[in-house]
């Protein structure tokens, strides 16, 4: 029988020549990171090993991330705790204020993922890896300490779910608004315990961030991980950022998957997942009533490249965020911030009336940097819309495209560009 | 093992942000954790929990975040034991990492409401609701999560390996 791409890295991994859906299997692996949330947790953990030390210095990366720069004292301490720890076992990639990014931006952008890697990561978006073609998935803090101390963890084989990428994409549809698509057409368990690959000609016209963004959503369907074919972009991609050798795995021709679907790409409009479920999806044309906006975020580990602010950019560009309206960019990275301001970006975003900010997770996930109050409305280009995700229990988050956020942010209300003739 | 208590329940998936709100999530504390356990989605539910109490919920209890300060802060609010239809797939690892007891049952999950008295046999896998008078047969684990659980967690285990 066939094995899936995502079969034969933990093949792989595992040292076996094959594997099937289901069989538990112990697999070494290539990287293994925290954030400063996940990580003091893991990092108490790790008191209760009988062996002191990590398995590979090279191999750990800690991000502090989601509450930085420090937003109390409490987060204050949980990134002493890190940073002690990160010194103490002299851990390379270790990333504080300066030059860290949003983790999930950070590490393919510092080359520290390639295709054919097995990562795990105590954070859920773990899974945005897969857009080069490796083995990524989120754990919880034990698995990472688990991983730190041994550099290996257990997996239960998974099954998948084919998706037939065919098409282009039409102006201001992204990756944001396919991953809206299939969560919207799958349920937020539509993928629980499986594999989301995805394939077919329409891959080839996807950017890589593109990419990323679709892969670091498959959690939001319940995915154990999303995964990519390596091809020509992924292998530029690569060469660019990472001296670190890549390994390609296809899936075999006979593979076996639990469903498949084709997807086409230029059938896909501007979509919109409504409070408080990803899987809540409408396109921009089923949306009848006004849905006014209070706020508006671009940014985040789904939507914080150098792509996502261009996009946002060509929006904003000779407009004004809507009088009422905040609207809060967020660079995921120091080098995508760089990159932003050297093209004009900066200066697009603040004569618009937007604020700009140092790389944080902030406001994704209620943390800090735009929190809303009871009965506000926010458009966001993060991956949650959970009740009371970026704030009070009775305010709304809608997900969306760097595109309609922006356009939204101009129009006050949940709008696309066609409606400010773009 | 078994666990008996009163049924808190809930319907399909109940995410990780309700179960503890990543604003406290500044803390690791498993007590200070506990205090504001399901406080998004059941205000009342932490000053009604007793020791040994159990959550019942529908489909993908745990969805969202890989933050495992939502099975501590449930086990240190005193929950002996999650039913689910099914649960997310890093909740349920983290779980069972934990040495947090949690079983899928959709029979369970749909035959137990709310305030029903429950009884759960972890070797069996038998669920019995005293209340109703009614059973159910939950999955049971692969051999090598009973290892992990007998050892209280991952890492007991990994050190007796």
């Amino acid at each position: 029988m066939g094995m899936t791409m995502t079969q034969k890295i933990l093949a792989a991994a595992a040292g076996l020549p094959s594997v099937e859906a289901g069989q538990l299997i112990e697999a070494e692996l290539d990287l293994v990171l925290g954030n400063d949330i996940t990580s003091p947790v893991a990092i108490h953990e790790m008191d209760k090993f009988t062996k002191d030390g990590v398995f590979d210095k090279d191999k750990i990366a800690l991000v502090m991330d989601h509450f930085i720069p420090n937003k109390d004292i409490k987060s204050a301490e949980h990134c002493k705790c890190v940073r002690q720890f990160a010194a103490k076992h002299d851990i390379t990639n270790y990333f504080d204020v300066g030059q860290m990014g949003i983790e999930h931006a950070l590490l393919p952008e510092s080359g520290l993922t390639v295709a054919g890697d097995v990562i795990i990561g105590a954070d859920s978006h773990t899974c945005t890896y897969g857009a080069l073609g490796a083995f990524s998935t989120g754990v919880g803090s034990t698995d990472m300490a688990a991983g730190m101390a041994t550099g290996k963890a257990w997996f239960k084989v998974p099954s998948a779910i084919k998706f037939n990428l065919t098409g282009k994409p039409s102006k201001w549809v992204s990756g944001k608004d396919v991953i809206l698509h299939i969560i919207g057409l799958i349920g937020v368990d539509g993928a629980l315990y499986r594999s989301m690959e995805f394939t077919g000609d329409g891959v080839a016209n996807l950017s890589m961030d593109d990419r990323f963004t679709i892969a670091n959503m498959a959690i939001e369907a319940g995915g154990k991980n999303g995964i990519f074919p390596v091809d020509d972009l992924a292998v530029a991609y690569m060469k660019e950022h990472s001296k670190r050798e890549y390994k390609i795995f296809e899936a075999d021709e006979d593979a076996v998957y639990d469903e498949e679907y084709t997807i086409d790409l230029s059938a896909l409009k501007p979509t919109v997942a409504f409070p408080h479920l990803p899987e809540n999806t409408k396109t921009i044309d089923e949306i009848t009533e006004d849905v006014v906006i209070d706020q508006a975020v671009i940014g985040s580990c789904t939507n914080g490249r150098i792509d996502d602010l261009r996009c946002a950019a060509k929006i904003l560009e000779g407009r004004k965020v809507k009088k009422g309206v905040r609207c809060i960019v967020i660079p995921a990275t120091q080098k995508v911030y760089l990159q932003a301001m050297e093209e004009g970006l900066l200066k697009t975003f603040i004569e618009a009336g937007a604020v700009v900010s140092t790389p944080t997770c902030g406001p994704c996930l209620g943390g800090y940097m735009g929190i809303l109050a009871e009965g506000e409305r926010c458009i966001s280009t993060t991956n949650r819309n959970f009740v009371g995700r970026m704030g009070h229990v009775k305010s709304e988050v809608y997900l969306a495209s760097p595109a309609v956020a922006a356009a939204s942010a101009v129009t006050g209300k949940i709008s696309a560009p066609a409606e400010l003739g773009l | 093992m078994k666990a008996y208590g009163k049924v808190f329940k809930y319907g399909d998936n109940v995410d990780t942000d309700v179960i503890i709100p990543a604003r406290y999530l500044n803390s690791s504390d498993p007590a200070e954790l506990a205090t504001h356990c399901m406080e998004d989605i059941d205000k009342e539910f932490i000053n009604k929990v007793q020791k040994g109490d159990i959550i019942v919920a529908e489909k993908n209890f745990g969805c969202g975040s890989s933050r495992e300060h939502a099975p501590i802060a449930i086990k240190a609010a005193g929950v002996s034991c999650v039913i689910a239809e099914t649960f997310a797939r890093i909740f349920y690892r983290n779980s069972i990492n934990i040495g947090l007891p949690i079983i899928e049952c959709p029979e369970a999950a749909k035959g137990i409401d709310a305030g029903d008295e429950v009884e759960v046999d972890f070797d069996s896998g038998i669920i019995y609701n005293r209340t109703k008078g009614t059973q159910f047969k939950g999955q049971a684990f692969p051999e090598f999560m009973q290892k992990i659980i007998k050892a209280e967690g991952l890492i007991n285990y990994i050190n007796q390996k």
